[in-house]
Protein backbone atom coordinates (compact mmCIF):
# COMPACT_ATOMS: atom_id res chain seq x y z
CA UNK A 1 0.00 0.00 0.00
CA UNK A 2 1.17 3.31 -0.44
CA UNK A 3 0.25 6.81 0.84
CA UNK A 4 -0.27 10.01 -1.07
CA UNK A 5 -1.12 13.24 0.57
CA UNK A 6 -1.73 16.53 -1.17
CA UNK A 7 -0.34 19.75 1.14
CA UNK A 8 -2.57 22.23 -1.29
CA UNK A 9 -5.82 20.25 -0.76
CA UNK A 10 -5.26 19.93 3.03
CA UNK A 11 -7.36 21.84 5.35
CA UNK A 12 -5.54 21.28 8.47
CA UNK A 13 -8.25 19.69 10.24
CA UNK A 14 -6.08 17.20 11.73
CA UNK A 15 -8.62 13.73 11.64
CA UNK A 16 -5.44 12.04 10.07
CA UNK A 17 -2.89 12.83 13.08
CA UNK A 18 -6.19 11.53 15.53
CA UNK A 19 -6.40 8.21 13.24
CA UNK A 20 -2.74 7.23 13.03
CA UNK A 21 -0.24 9.57 14.57
CA UNK A 22 2.05 6.72 13.24
CA UNK A 23 1.24 7.35 9.98
CA UNK A 24 0.50 11.31 9.66
CA UNK A 25 1.39 14.37 11.75
CA UNK A 26 0.70 18.24 11.37
CA UNK A 27 3.08 21.10 10.11
CA UNK A 28 3.90 23.33 13.34
CA UNK A 29 3.81 26.19 11.25
CA UNK A 30 0.69 26.18 9.40
CA UNK A 31 -0.94 22.76 10.38
CA UNK A 32 -1.08 20.88 7.11
CA UNK A 33 -0.80 17.64 6.82
CA UNK A 34 2.77 15.40 7.01
CA UNK A 35 3.54 11.64 5.75
CA UNK A 36 5.35 9.97 8.30
CA UNK A 37 5.00 6.83 6.81
CA UNK A 38 3.82 6.38 3.11
CA UNK A 39 4.21 2.32 2.89
CA UNK A 40 2.18 2.00 5.85
CA UNK A 41 1.93 -1.94 7.08
CA UNK A 42 -0.38 -4.34 9.35
CA UNK A 43 -2.61 -2.35 11.29
CA UNK A 44 -1.88 0.98 10.09
CA UNK A 45 -2.97 0.10 6.45
CA UNK A 46 -6.50 0.05 8.11
CA UNK A 47 -5.74 3.47 9.79
CA UNK A 48 -4.67 5.08 7.01
CA UNK A 49 -7.83 3.90 4.65
CA UNK A 50 -10.28 5.32 7.39
CA UNK A 51 -7.98 8.79 7.55
CA UNK A 52 -8.33 9.38 3.65
CA UNK A 53 -12.40 8.30 4.11
CA UNK A 54 -12.33 10.75 7.00
CA UNK A 55 -10.33 13.76 5.91
CA UNK A 56 -12.64 16.35 4.86
CA UNK A 57 -10.38 18.19 2.04
CA UNK A 58 -10.07 14.73 -0.01
CA UNK A 59 -6.19 15.46 0.53
CA UNK A 60 -5.10 11.90 1.42
CA UNK A 61 -5.02 9.27 -0.96
CA UNK A 62 -4.38 5.75 -0.53
CA UNK A 63 -3.31 3.41 -3.37
CA UNK A 64 -3.54 -0.21 -2.73
CA UNK B 1 -51.34 23.79 -14.01
CA UNK B 2 -51.72 24.72 -10.51
CA UNK B 3 -48.04 25.49 -9.16
CA UNK B 4 -47.36 23.05 -5.80
CA UNK B 5 -45.77 24.77 -2.83
CA UNK B 6 -42.45 23.38 -1.83
CA UNK B 7 -42.54 22.56 2.05
CA UNK B 8 -40.09 24.32 4.79
CA UNK B 9 -37.75 23.22 6.52
CA UNK B 10 -39.53 20.80 9.18
CA UNK B 11 -38.19 22.30 12.26
CA UNK B 12 -40.62 20.68 15.32
CA UNK B 13 -39.22 17.67 17.39
CA UNK B 14 -41.64 14.67 18.44
CA UNK B 15 -38.85 13.85 21.07
CA UNK B 16 -35.69 15.99 22.89
CA UNK B 17 -33.41 13.84 21.09
CA UNK B 18 -34.56 13.05 17.84
CA UNK B 19 -34.41 15.21 14.84
CA UNK B 20 -37.93 16.15 13.07
CA UNK B 21 -39.66 12.98 12.11
CA UNK B 22 -40.35 14.28 8.71
CA UNK B 23 -36.48 14.54 8.19
CA UNK B 24 -36.12 10.92 8.30
CA UNK B 25 -38.73 9.93 5.98
CA UNK B 26 -37.18 12.61 4.01
CA UNK B 27 -34.14 11.19 3.68
CA UNK B 28 -35.53 7.61 2.91
CA UNK B 29 -37.73 8.79 -0.16
CA UNK B 30 -36.18 11.93 -1.01
CA UNK B 31 -32.38 12.61 -0.09
CA UNK B 32 -32.99 15.63 -1.91
CA UNK B 33 -36.03 17.65 -1.78
CA UNK B 34 -37.02 20.97 -3.10
CA UNK B 35 -37.17 23.27 0.25
CA UNK B 36 -38.96 26.65 0.25
CA UNK B 37 -37.89 29.29 2.43
CA UNK B 38 -39.47 32.25 4.14
CA UNK B 39 -37.80 34.99 2.15
CA UNK B 40 -39.60 33.39 -1.10
CA UNK B 41 -36.30 31.48 -2.51
CA UNK B 42 -36.79 27.82 -3.59
CA UNK B 43 -33.80 25.81 -3.06
CA UNK B 44 -33.03 22.49 -1.57
CA UNK B 45 -32.90 20.58 1.16
CA UNK B 46 -29.95 17.52 1.53
CA UNK B 47 -31.27 14.59 4.42
CA UNK B 48 -28.56 11.91 3.52
CA UNK B 49 -25.05 10.82 4.90
CA UNK B 50 -23.64 10.31 1.19
CA UNK B 51 -25.11 13.58 -0.37
CA UNK B 52 -24.53 15.70 2.59
CA UNK B 53 -20.55 14.78 2.57
CA UNK B 54 -20.49 15.22 -1.43
CA UNK B 55 -21.96 18.70 -1.32
CA UNK B 56 -19.74 20.07 1.54
CA UNK B 57 -17.01 18.58 -0.05
CA UNK B 58 -17.87 20.25 -3.73
CA UNK B 59 -16.14 23.08 -3.69
CA UNK B 60 -18.73 24.21 -6.54
CA UNK B 61 -20.76 25.43 -3.52
CA UNK B 62 -20.02 28.66 -1.79
CA UNK B 63 -20.32 29.41 1.94
CA UNK B 64 -20.26 33.31 1.17
CA UNK B 65 -23.09 34.85 3.72
CA UNK B 66 -24.35 37.55 0.92
CA UNK B 67 -25.34 34.65 -1.32
CA UNK B 68 -27.34 32.37 1.01
CA UNK B 69 -31.19 32.57 2.14
CA UNK B 70 -32.14 31.50 5.81
CA UNK B 71 -34.29 28.41 5.87
CA UNK B 72 -36.04 29.18 9.23
CA UNK B 73 -37.69 32.43 10.47
CA UNK B 74 -36.25 34.01 13.98
CA UNK B 75 -38.86 35.39 16.53
CA UNK B 76 -41.36 35.00 13.24
CA UNK B 77 -39.32 37.20 11.52
CA UNK B 78 -38.19 36.57 7.86
CA UNK B 79 -33.89 36.50 8.04
CA UNK B 80 -32.58 38.58 5.27
CA UNK B 81 -30.01 37.63 3.44
CA UNK B 82 -26.82 38.86 5.33
CA UNK B 83 -24.02 41.30 4.23
CA UNK B 84 -20.46 40.00 2.80
CA UNK B 85 -18.15 38.84 5.79
CA UNK B 86 -15.80 41.02 7.39
CA UNK B 87 -12.87 41.08 7.01
CA UNK B 88 -11.34 37.88 8.91
CA UNK B 89 -14.64 36.28 9.39
CA UNK B 90 -12.96 33.06 7.00
CA UNK B 91 -16.25 30.87 8.04
CA UNK B 92 -18.67 33.19 5.70
CA UNK B 93 -15.68 33.25 2.53
CA UNK B 94 -14.16 31.09 -0.21
CA UNK B 95 -10.80 29.79 -1.36
CA UNK B 96 -8.79 31.86 -1.74
CA UNK B 97 -9.66 34.34 0.98
CA UNK B 98 -10.66 31.29 3.16
CA UNK B 99 -7.56 29.16 2.89
CA UNK B 100 -5.54 32.43 3.44
CA UNK B 101 -7.33 33.29 6.95
CA UNK B 102 -7.78 29.30 7.79
CA UNK B 103 -3.91 28.79 6.88
CA UNK B 104 -2.68 30.85 9.40
CA UNK B 105 -4.76 29.18 12.29
CA UNK B 106 -4.60 25.92 11.43
CA UNK B 107 -0.88 25.66 12.90
CA UNK B 108 -2.26 26.25 16.18
CA UNK B 109 -5.27 24.16 16.44
CA UNK B 110 -3.18 20.60 15.73
CA UNK B 111 -3.97 17.75 17.63
CA UNK B 112 -0.32 18.53 19.36
CA UNK B 113 -0.97 21.99 20.44
CA UNK B 114 -4.50 21.49 21.74
CA UNK B 115 -3.09 18.30 23.53
CA UNK B 116 -0.50 20.92 25.29
CA UNK B 117 -4.22 22.58 26.32
CA UNK B 118 -5.00 19.65 28.37
CA UNK B 119 -3.77 20.73 32.08
CA UNK B 120 -5.34 24.17 31.42
CA UNK B 121 -8.74 22.62 30.65
CA UNK B 122 -8.33 19.97 33.04
CA UNK B 123 -7.82 23.08 36.00
CA UNK B 124 -11.05 24.99 34.18
CA UNK B 125 -13.00 21.72 34.20
CA UNK B 126 -11.96 20.99 38.23
CA UNK B 127 -12.71 24.61 39.55
CA UNK B 128 -16.13 24.43 38.59
CA UNK B 129 -16.81 21.71 39.33
CA UNK B 130 -15.69 22.88 43.15
CA UNK B 131 -17.93 25.60 42.52
CA UNK B 132 -20.85 23.44 41.95
CA UNK B 133 -19.89 21.36 45.09
CA UNK B 134 -19.70 25.10 47.03
CA UNK B 135 -23.21 25.93 45.70
CA UNK B 136 -24.77 22.44 47.18
CA UNK B 137 -27.05 20.56 45.44
CA UNK B 138 -29.45 21.34 43.16
CA UNK B 139 -27.74 23.63 40.98
CA UNK B 140 -27.93 24.29 37.56
CA UNK B 141 -24.92 22.73 35.21
CA UNK B 142 -25.61 25.56 32.46
CA UNK B 143 -24.19 28.91 34.12
CA UNK B 144 -21.94 26.82 36.66
CA UNK B 145 -20.17 24.17 33.97
CA UNK B 146 -21.24 24.22 30.88
CA UNK B 147 -20.94 28.03 29.93
CA UNK B 148 -17.94 29.04 31.65
CA UNK B 149 -15.71 26.29 30.64
CA UNK B 150 -15.36 26.94 27.06
CA UNK B 151 -15.11 30.56 27.66
CA UNK B 152 -12.48 30.05 29.96
CA UNK B 153 -10.79 27.98 27.31
CA UNK B 154 -10.92 30.67 25.11
CA UNK B 155 -9.52 33.12 27.09
CA UNK B 156 -6.82 30.98 27.44
CA UNK B 157 -6.18 31.02 23.45
CA UNK B 158 -7.18 34.33 22.86
CA UNK B 159 -4.50 35.70 25.89
CA UNK B 160 -7.79 37.51 28.12
CA UNK B 161 -5.71 38.52 31.03
CA UNK B 162 -6.79 36.90 34.23
CA UNK B 163 -8.30 40.42 35.81
CA UNK B 164 -10.39 41.02 32.81
CA UNK B 165 -12.30 37.11 32.50
CA UNK B 166 -14.54 37.76 34.84
CA UNK B 167 -16.37 40.31 32.80
CA UNK B 168 -15.62 38.94 29.55
CA UNK B 169 -17.58 35.68 30.83
CA UNK B 170 -20.32 37.84 32.16
CA UNK B 171 -20.87 39.62 29.30
CA UNK B 172 -20.33 35.95 27.00
CA UNK B 173 -23.12 34.40 29.26
CA UNK B 174 -25.20 37.65 29.00
CA UNK B 175 -24.56 37.10 24.98
CA UNK B 176 -26.67 33.26 25.01
CA UNK B 177 -29.06 33.99 28.13
CA UNK B 178 -32.52 33.59 27.86
CA UNK B 179 -33.44 35.68 30.75
CA UNK B 180 -31.90 38.79 29.76
CA UNK B 181 -33.39 41.38 27.58
CA UNK B 182 -33.01 41.54 23.82
CA UNK B 183 -31.28 45.54 23.95
CA UNK B 184 -29.00 43.96 27.23
CA UNK B 185 -27.67 41.20 25.14
CA UNK B 186 -26.81 43.63 22.12
CA UNK B 187 -24.88 45.88 24.57
CA UNK B 188 -23.07 42.55 25.60
CA UNK B 189 -22.53 41.75 21.80
CA UNK B 190 -21.05 45.15 21.62
CA UNK B 191 -18.58 45.40 24.78
CA UNK B 192 -17.18 41.68 23.65
CA UNK B 193 -16.79 42.77 20.51
CA UNK B 194 -14.84 46.39 21.69
CA UNK B 195 -13.14 44.12 24.30
CA UNK B 196 -11.62 41.66 21.47
CA UNK B 197 -10.85 44.62 19.01
CA UNK B 198 -8.78 46.46 22.21
CA UNK B 199 -7.16 43.03 22.94
CA UNK B 200 -5.59 43.03 19.38
CA UNK B 201 -4.53 46.17 19.69
CA UNK B 202 -2.77 45.52 23.13
CA UNK B 203 -0.85 42.56 21.75
CA UNK B 204 0.45 44.50 19.49
CA UNK B 205 2.55 46.23 21.81
CA UNK B 206 2.71 43.35 24.27
CA UNK B 207 2.64 40.43 23.04
CA UNK B 208 2.28 37.13 24.90
CA UNK B 209 2.25 33.34 24.18
CA UNK B 210 -1.37 33.23 22.86
CA UNK B 211 -3.02 32.77 19.76
CA UNK B 212 -4.04 36.49 18.99
CA UNK B 213 -0.54 37.54 19.26
CA UNK B 214 0.96 34.93 16.83
CA UNK B 215 -1.43 36.29 14.78
CA UNK B 216 -0.83 40.47 15.57
CA UNK B 217 2.42 39.08 15.03
CA UNK B 218 2.51 37.04 11.65
CA UNK B 219 2.90 40.26 10.08
CA UNK B 220 0.16 39.14 7.67
CA UNK B 221 -3.33 40.31 8.76
CA UNK B 222 -5.01 43.90 10.16
CA UNK B 223 -5.42 45.05 13.41
CA UNK B 224 -9.58 44.38 12.62
CA UNK B 225 -8.94 40.96 10.49
CA UNK B 226 -7.41 39.74 14.05
CA UNK B 227 -9.86 41.07 15.87
CA UNK B 228 -12.58 39.39 13.98
CA UNK B 229 -10.60 36.03 13.70
CA UNK B 230 -10.96 35.95 17.34
CA UNK B 231 -14.24 36.99 17.80
CA UNK B 232 -15.14 33.97 15.17
CA UNK B 233 -12.98 31.79 17.72
CA UNK B 234 -15.22 32.93 20.39
CA UNK B 235 -18.68 32.55 18.64
CA UNK B 236 -17.87 29.59 16.89
CA UNK B 237 -16.17 27.47 20.13
CA UNK B 238 -18.55 29.27 22.98
CA UNK B 239 -21.89 28.36 22.42
CA UNK B 240 -21.14 24.79 20.24
CA UNK B 241 -19.06 23.41 23.38
CA UNK B 242 -21.73 24.54 25.53
CA UNK B 243 -24.66 23.02 24.39
CA UNK B 244 -22.67 19.79 23.85
CA UNK B 245 -21.62 19.72 27.55
CA UNK B 246 -24.84 20.64 29.09
CA UNK B 247 -26.79 18.40 26.09
CA UNK B 248 -24.49 15.78 26.43
CA UNK B 249 -24.89 15.35 30.72
CA UNK B 250 -28.89 15.21 29.95
CA UNK B 251 -28.36 12.28 27.33
CA UNK B 252 -25.68 10.32 29.54
CA UNK B 253 -27.99 11.15 32.77
CA UNK B 254 -30.99 9.44 30.67
CA UNK B 255 -28.86 6.37 29.71
CA UNK B 256 -27.62 4.85 33.23
CA UNK B 257 -26.62 1.52 31.87
CA UNK B 258 -24.17 3.60 29.37
CA UNK B 259 -23.13 6.10 32.19
CA UNK B 260 -22.24 3.14 34.42
CA UNK B 261 -19.93 1.58 31.80
CA UNK B 262 -18.17 5.03 30.97
CA UNK B 263 -18.37 5.76 35.09
CA UNK B 264 -16.53 1.94 35.10
CA UNK B 265 -14.25 2.80 32.16
CA UNK B 266 -12.89 6.00 31.93
CA UNK B 267 -11.06 5.08 28.55
CA UNK B 268 -14.35 5.11 26.59
CA UNK B 269 -14.72 8.91 26.70
CA UNK B 270 -13.14 9.23 23.47
CA UNK B 271 -16.04 6.92 21.68
CA UNK B 272 -18.78 8.89 23.83
CA UNK B 273 -17.74 11.67 22.41
CA UNK B 274 -17.96 11.19 18.78
CA UNK B 275 -20.88 9.35 19.76
CA UNK B 276 -22.87 12.48 21.24
CA UNK B 277 -21.77 14.60 18.38
CA UNK B 278 -23.65 11.82 16.01
CA UNK B 279 -26.50 11.53 18.42
CA UNK B 280 -27.21 14.64 19.65
CA UNK B 281 -26.43 16.82 16.32
CA UNK B 282 -26.52 19.64 17.89
CA UNK B 283 -26.39 22.23 14.66
CA UNK B 284 -30.00 21.55 14.22
CA UNK B 285 -30.92 23.59 11.32
CA UNK B 286 -28.02 22.04 9.41
CA UNK B 287 -25.16 24.60 7.64
CA UNK B 288 -26.21 26.14 4.22
CA UNK B 289 -24.37 26.61 1.08
CA UNK B 290 -24.97 27.87 -2.34
CA UNK B 291 -23.83 26.07 -5.97
CA UNK B 292 -22.08 28.84 -8.25
CA UNK B 293 -22.52 26.93 -11.02
CA UNK B 294 -25.43 23.99 -12.04
CA UNK B 295 -24.24 21.22 -10.27
CA UNK B 296 -26.55 17.70 -10.03
CA UNK B 297 -26.76 16.44 -7.02
CA UNK B 298 -28.31 12.70 -6.27
CA UNK B 299 -30.14 13.21 -9.90
CA UNK B 300 -31.52 16.59 -9.60
CA UNK B 301 -30.27 19.94 -10.95
CA UNK B 302 -29.05 22.46 -8.67
CA UNK B 303 -29.23 25.65 -10.73
CA UNK B 304 -26.68 28.50 -9.74
CA UNK B 305 -27.53 30.45 -7.08
CA UNK B 306 -29.57 27.77 -5.37
CA UNK B 307 -29.33 27.73 -1.73
CA UNK B 308 -28.62 24.31 -0.30
CA UNK B 309 -29.59 23.41 3.18
CA UNK B 310 -27.38 20.12 4.42
CA UNK B 311 -29.63 18.43 7.34
CA UNK B 312 -26.58 17.18 9.70
CA UNK B 313 -28.88 15.99 12.10
CA UNK B 314 -30.85 13.83 8.94
CA UNK B 315 -27.02 12.51 8.04
CA UNK B 316 -26.03 11.55 11.45
CA UNK B 317 -29.10 9.37 11.75
CA UNK B 318 -28.30 7.53 8.21
CA UNK B 319 -29.22 4.25 8.32
CA UNK B 320 -27.17 3.45 5.41
CA UNK B 321 -24.15 4.98 7.36
CA UNK B 322 -24.83 3.61 11.39
CA UNK B 323 -26.77 0.33 11.98
CA UNK B 324 -29.61 1.73 14.53
CA UNK B 325 -29.12 5.49 13.99
CA UNK B 326 -31.78 5.93 16.74
CA UNK B 327 -29.98 4.39 19.52
CA UNK B 328 -27.54 6.35 21.46
CA UNK B 329 -24.67 3.66 22.14
CA UNK B 330 -21.55 4.61 23.23
CA UNK B 331 -19.70 1.17 22.31
CA UNK B 332 -20.89 1.97 18.78
CA UNK B 333 -17.84 3.65 16.12
CA UNK B 334 -19.69 6.95 15.26
CA UNK B 335 -16.19 7.99 12.95
CA UNK B 336 -17.09 9.56 10.07
CA UNK B 337 -20.12 11.40 11.52
CA UNK B 338 -20.68 14.51 10.60
CA UNK B 339 -20.95 16.72 13.98
CA UNK B 340 -18.08 18.74 13.16
CA UNK B 341 -19.05 19.74 9.17
CA UNK B 342 -17.38 17.90 6.19
CA UNK B 343 -14.73 19.67 3.62
CA UNK B 344 -12.68 22.80 3.92
CA UNK B 345 -15.10 24.41 6.66
CA UNK B 346 -14.92 21.12 8.69
CA UNK B 347 -14.32 22.64 12.71
CA UNK B 348 -11.37 24.18 13.03
CA UNK B 349 -11.64 23.43 16.65
CA UNK B 350 -12.96 20.39 16.62
CA UNK B 351 -9.17 18.92 18.20
CA UNK B 352 -10.03 21.38 21.32
CA UNK B 353 -13.78 20.55 21.60
CA UNK B 354 -13.29 16.70 22.45
CA UNK B 355 -10.58 17.56 25.11
CA UNK B 356 -13.26 19.90 26.79
CA UNK B 357 -15.60 17.21 26.14
CA UNK B 358 -13.47 14.55 27.36
CA UNK B 359 -12.52 16.10 30.17
CA UNK B 360 -15.55 17.63 31.28
CA UNK B 361 -17.65 14.17 31.27
CA UNK B 362 -14.84 12.50 32.93
CA UNK B 363 -14.24 14.81 35.61
CA UNK B 364 -17.89 15.83 35.76
CA UNK B 365 -18.81 12.01 36.60
CA UNK B 366 -16.10 11.52 38.88
CA UNK B 367 -16.72 14.31 41.06
CA UNK B 368 -20.27 13.87 41.28
CA UNK B 369 -20.99 9.63 41.07
CA UNK B 370 -24.56 10.04 41.46
CA UNK B 371 -25.35 12.48 39.64
CA UNK B 372 -29.02 12.82 38.72
CA UNK B 373 -31.77 15.09 37.52
CA UNK B 374 -33.40 17.63 39.95
CA UNK B 375 -36.41 17.77 37.89
CA UNK B 376 -38.14 15.63 35.68
CA UNK B 377 -37.37 15.51 32.26
CA UNK B 378 -40.21 17.09 31.06
CA UNK B 379 -39.53 20.48 32.82
CA UNK B 380 -36.06 20.43 31.21
CA UNK B 381 -36.42 23.78 28.67
CA UNK B 382 -34.80 22.89 25.42
CA UNK B 383 -33.12 25.41 22.85
CA UNK B 384 -35.98 24.32 20.80
CA UNK B 385 -35.75 27.37 18.46
CA UNK B 386 -32.31 28.22 18.94
CA UNK B 387 -29.61 27.34 15.89
CA UNK B 388 -27.42 25.60 18.55
CA UNK B 389 -30.04 22.61 20.26
CA UNK B 390 -28.96 21.80 23.71
CA UNK B 391 -30.85 22.70 27.41
CA UNK B 392 -31.24 26.12 28.28
CA UNK B 393 -30.76 25.18 31.98
CA UNK B 394 -30.15 21.65 33.82
CA UNK B 395 -30.62 21.47 36.93
CA UNK B 396 -29.17 18.28 38.90
CA UNK B 397 -28.79 17.26 41.91
CA UNK B 398 -25.71 15.14 44.12
CA UNK B 399 -25.11 14.43 47.59
C1 LIG C 1 -18.66 20.53 20.18
C2 LIG C 1 -18.41 21.74 19.80
C3 LIG C 1 -18.40 22.19 18.35
C4 LIG C 1 -19.21 21.83 17.31
C5 LIG C 1 -20.37 20.83 17.32
C6 LIG C 1 -18.75 22.57 16.15
C7 LIG C 1 -19.28 22.45 14.87
C8 LIG C 1 -18.82 23.09 13.75
C9 LIG C 1 -19.32 22.89 12.40
C10 LIG C 1 -20.44 21.95 12.00
C11 LIG C 1 -18.60 23.70 11.57
C12 LIG C 1 -18.75 23.79 10.05
C13 LIG C 1 -19.73 24.84 9.66
C14 LIG C 1 -20.04 24.79 8.18
O1 LIG C 1 -19.49 23.98 7.43
O2 LIG C 1 -20.86 25.60 7.74
C15 LIG C 1 -17.65 24.42 12.39
C16 LIG C 1 -16.75 25.36 11.91
C17 LIG C 1 -15.89 26.08 12.72
N1 LIG C 1 -15.66 25.88 14.07
FE1 LIG C 1 -16.58 24.55 15.27
N2 LIG C 1 -17.69 23.37 16.51
C18 LIG C 1 -17.44 23.17 17.85
C19 LIG C 1 -16.43 23.75 18.62
C20 LIG C 1 -15.53 24.69 18.15
C21 LIG C 1 -14.46 25.29 18.93
C22 LIG C 1 -14.13 24.95 20.38
C23 LIG C 1 -13.85 26.21 18.12
C24 LIG C 1 -12.68 27.12 18.37
C25 LIG C 1 -12.20 27.48 19.50
C26 LIG C 1 -14.52 26.16 16.83
C27 LIG C 1 -14.18 26.95 15.74
C28 LIG C 1 -14.70 26.79 14.48
C29 LIG C 1 -14.31 27.63 13.34
C30 LIG C 1 -13.28 28.74 13.36
C31 LIG C 1 -15.06 27.18 12.24
C32 LIG C 1 -14.99 27.71 10.82
C33 LIG C 1 -14.02 26.91 10.03
C34 LIG C 1 -13.94 27.32 8.57
O3 LIG C 1 -14.86 27.96 8.04
O4 LIG C 1 -12.92 26.97 7.96
N3 LIG C 1 -15.52 25.23 16.89
N4 LIG C 1 -17.79 24.02 13.71
S1 LIG D 1 -7.30 15.07 7.69
FE1 LIG D 1 -6.97 15.90 5.64
S2 LIG D 1 -7.32 18.08 5.89
FE2 LIG D 1 -7.06 17.27 7.92
S3 LIG D 1 -4.88 17.57 8.37
FE3 LIG D 1 -5.11 15.51 7.57
S4 LIG D 1 -4.79 15.74 5.37
FE4 LIG D 1 -5.14 17.78 6.16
Amino acid sequence: MKVEVDKERCAGAGMCALTDPEVFDQDEADGTVVLLDPSPSGEHQRKAREAAHLCPAGAIRVVE
Amino acid sequence: MTETLHPVLPTTRSTPFDPPPELGALRAEKPISELRFPDGHHGWLVTSYDLVREVLADRRFSNRAELQHAPITVGGQVVPTQPPAKPGMFINMDAPDHTRYRKLLTGQFTVRRMNQLLPRVEQIVAEHLAGMRALGSPVDLVPNFALPVPSLVICELLGVPYEERERFQRDTGKMLSLDVPFDEIMGALERVERFVADLARRKRDQPGDDMLSGLVHSGELTDEEVANMGLLLLVAGHETTANMLGLGTLVLLRHPEQLAALRADPSLVDNTVEELLRYASIIQFGTGRVALEDVEVGGKLVEAGSTVILSIPAANRDPDRFERPDEFDIHRSASGHLGFGHGVHQCLGQQLARIEMRVGFNALFREFPDLRLAVPVEEIPMRTDMGIYGVHSLPVAFS
